[in-house]
């Protein structure tokens, strides 16, 4: 079926073109050019920004802003996103990760958006054309959204702070049964004292594990402090279902692979 | 719908076409430029057949749009052996038992060219995780990571 692509030099001039029914952003296309190979016809029109603010990565005193068009492969090699590079190469192979976007990536559906699961974790904020939010508003209402994207910020995490797990059946590049992002402090007596945990697949979107969250501050991470947190981990989880893993499945092992990432 | 016109490099030579909106560059290739060494094997970007190097990047031409190669450099496998010599890898494939129907191969010895592109002396994890978004239902992959081990060390016996 003919797709008309309009590329715009600005974000506000694509943004524009955006409104019109049936109309949608192209990031890598990994997503949006399959509907269309599969015959979806929901999307009759794409529009895309060569705009270079987003592709662009800025660090500066510990915040970084990345552009919605940069790259999972151009994450992964960026010196300073070391503490988050897990994520990023998490994401499909490498054909894959040299097109799959950040923006993109927020609208993946589970089983996909393991990066947007980092994000989560990492409270990033979404800029939008039409103004930013926190990224849990943004992945609640982003069904509706027909703002472009324009770049995710987040304060860069240490290195030790940051935790990422993707649990796939093919190795390395499977689909997730599940992933699990959290970003965690730890004060002088080694308890915990600030933690956010997101997980991926175990709702059709990303989303927080609240019950694990708050059951893990003030405690220590060895096997009994951490039993609670996992006893409350599928806590507002409804998992999905599709040919990777059963959403009984998903929700049984959750808390093991948890109970490693917090552990390991 | 108004065709819409593309010009891109190809294996070095000019090509220019003139292809409806949302033609994929897997398309364009095959069927419009009758290079058809990048095979359609899934359109989901599932397989790695249709694999081809763009701008240095290995790029999966089933979900790239033809129309966003405008003054692109683009590689297959079609383009590799020169005055009718294999390159090594082809050589290296051949020699292993690496392809069997041979529908993953172009895909494969594209994800191969651009791991040796970059890192010329691989480790077998790097070849496995190369190779990682290409599948291959004949060989077992075994012989195929045997082949890009060759090729890398006739590369590098080459350069000494
Ligand atoms: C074989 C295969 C394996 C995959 N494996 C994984 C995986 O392991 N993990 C994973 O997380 N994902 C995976 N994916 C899914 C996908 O590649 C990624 O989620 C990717 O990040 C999507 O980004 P994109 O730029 O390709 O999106 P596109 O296809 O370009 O867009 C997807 C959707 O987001 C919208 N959109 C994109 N950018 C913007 C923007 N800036 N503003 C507004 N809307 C926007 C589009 O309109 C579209 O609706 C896989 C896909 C394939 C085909
Ligand atoms: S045809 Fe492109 S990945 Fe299968
Ligand atoms: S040789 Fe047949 S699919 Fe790989």
């Amino acid at each position: 079926m003919a797709l008309a692509l309009q590329t715009f030099s600005t974000v506000g001039d694509a943004n524009a073109a955006l409104k019109a029914t049936g109309t949608r952003y192209l990031g890598g296309g990994t997503l949006v050019v399959r509907a269309a190979n599969e015959g979806d016809i929901s999307v009759s029109g794409l529009v895309r920004s060569t705009d270079p603010s987003l592709s662009a990565i800025e660090i500066d005193n510990g915040k970084a802003r990345i552009g919605a068009s940069v790259t999972m492969a151009a994450i992964a090699r960026h010196p300073e996103l070391g503490a988050i590079a897990k994520a990023a190469r998490a994401v499909g192979g490498p054909a894959i990760r040299n097109m799959a976007t950040v923006g993109g990536n927020l609208f993946a559906p589970a089983p996909y958006g393991d990066f947007a699961v980092a994000l989560l974790a990492l409270g990033a904020t979404v800029d939008t054309d039409d103004g930013e939010m926190p990224i849990e508003d943004f992945l609640a209402g982003r069904d509706g959204s027909r703002a472009i994207v324009t770049s995710v910020r987040f304060e860069l995490p240490k290195a030790e702070n940051f935790r990422f797990l993707k649990v796939s059946r093919v190795k390395p590049k499977g689909v997730s049964v599940l992933s699990i992002a959290a970003a965690l402090e730890q004060a002088g007596d080694s308890t915990v004292s600030s933690v956010r945990i997101a997980l991926g697949c175990m709702a059709d979107r990303p989303m927080r594990a609240r019950g694990a969250e708050k059951a893990l501050i003030g405690s220590t991470l060895n096997q009994d402090g951490i039993a609670a947190a996992l006893a409350a981990a599928g806590e507002g989880t409804s998992p999905i279902t599709d040919p990777i893993a059963s959403a009984w499945y998903r929700a049984e092992v959750l808390p093991v692979h948890l109970g490693r990432l917090l552990l390991g | 719908m108004a065709k819409v016109p593309v010009q891109f490099t190809l294996n070095g030579s000019e090509k220019a076409e003139f292809v409806e909106g949302g033609t994929t560059l897997l398309h364009a290739l095959r069927d419009k430029i009758g290079d058809t060494s990048p095979k359609g094997g899934c359109h989901q970007g599932t397989c790695g057949a249709c694999s081809v190097i763009i701008d240095g990047e290995l790029r999966l031409s089933c979900l790239t749009l033809a129309e966003t190669c405008g003054g692109a450099d683009i590689r297959t496998t079609s383009g590799l052996a020169e005055a009718g010599v294999l390159h090594p890898l082809q050589r290296a494939f051949l020699d292993a038992f690496a392809t069997q129907c041979g529908f993953c191969t172009p895909g494969m010895i594209m994800a191969a060219k651009v791991l040796l592109d970059h890192t010329p002396n691989p480790s077998r994890e790097d070849v496995v995780e190369a190779l990682s978004g290409n599948i291959c239902r004949c060989t077992g992959y075994e012989p195929i990571i045997q082949a890009v081990l060759t090729a890398a060390r006739a590369n590098s016996q080459n350069a000494a």
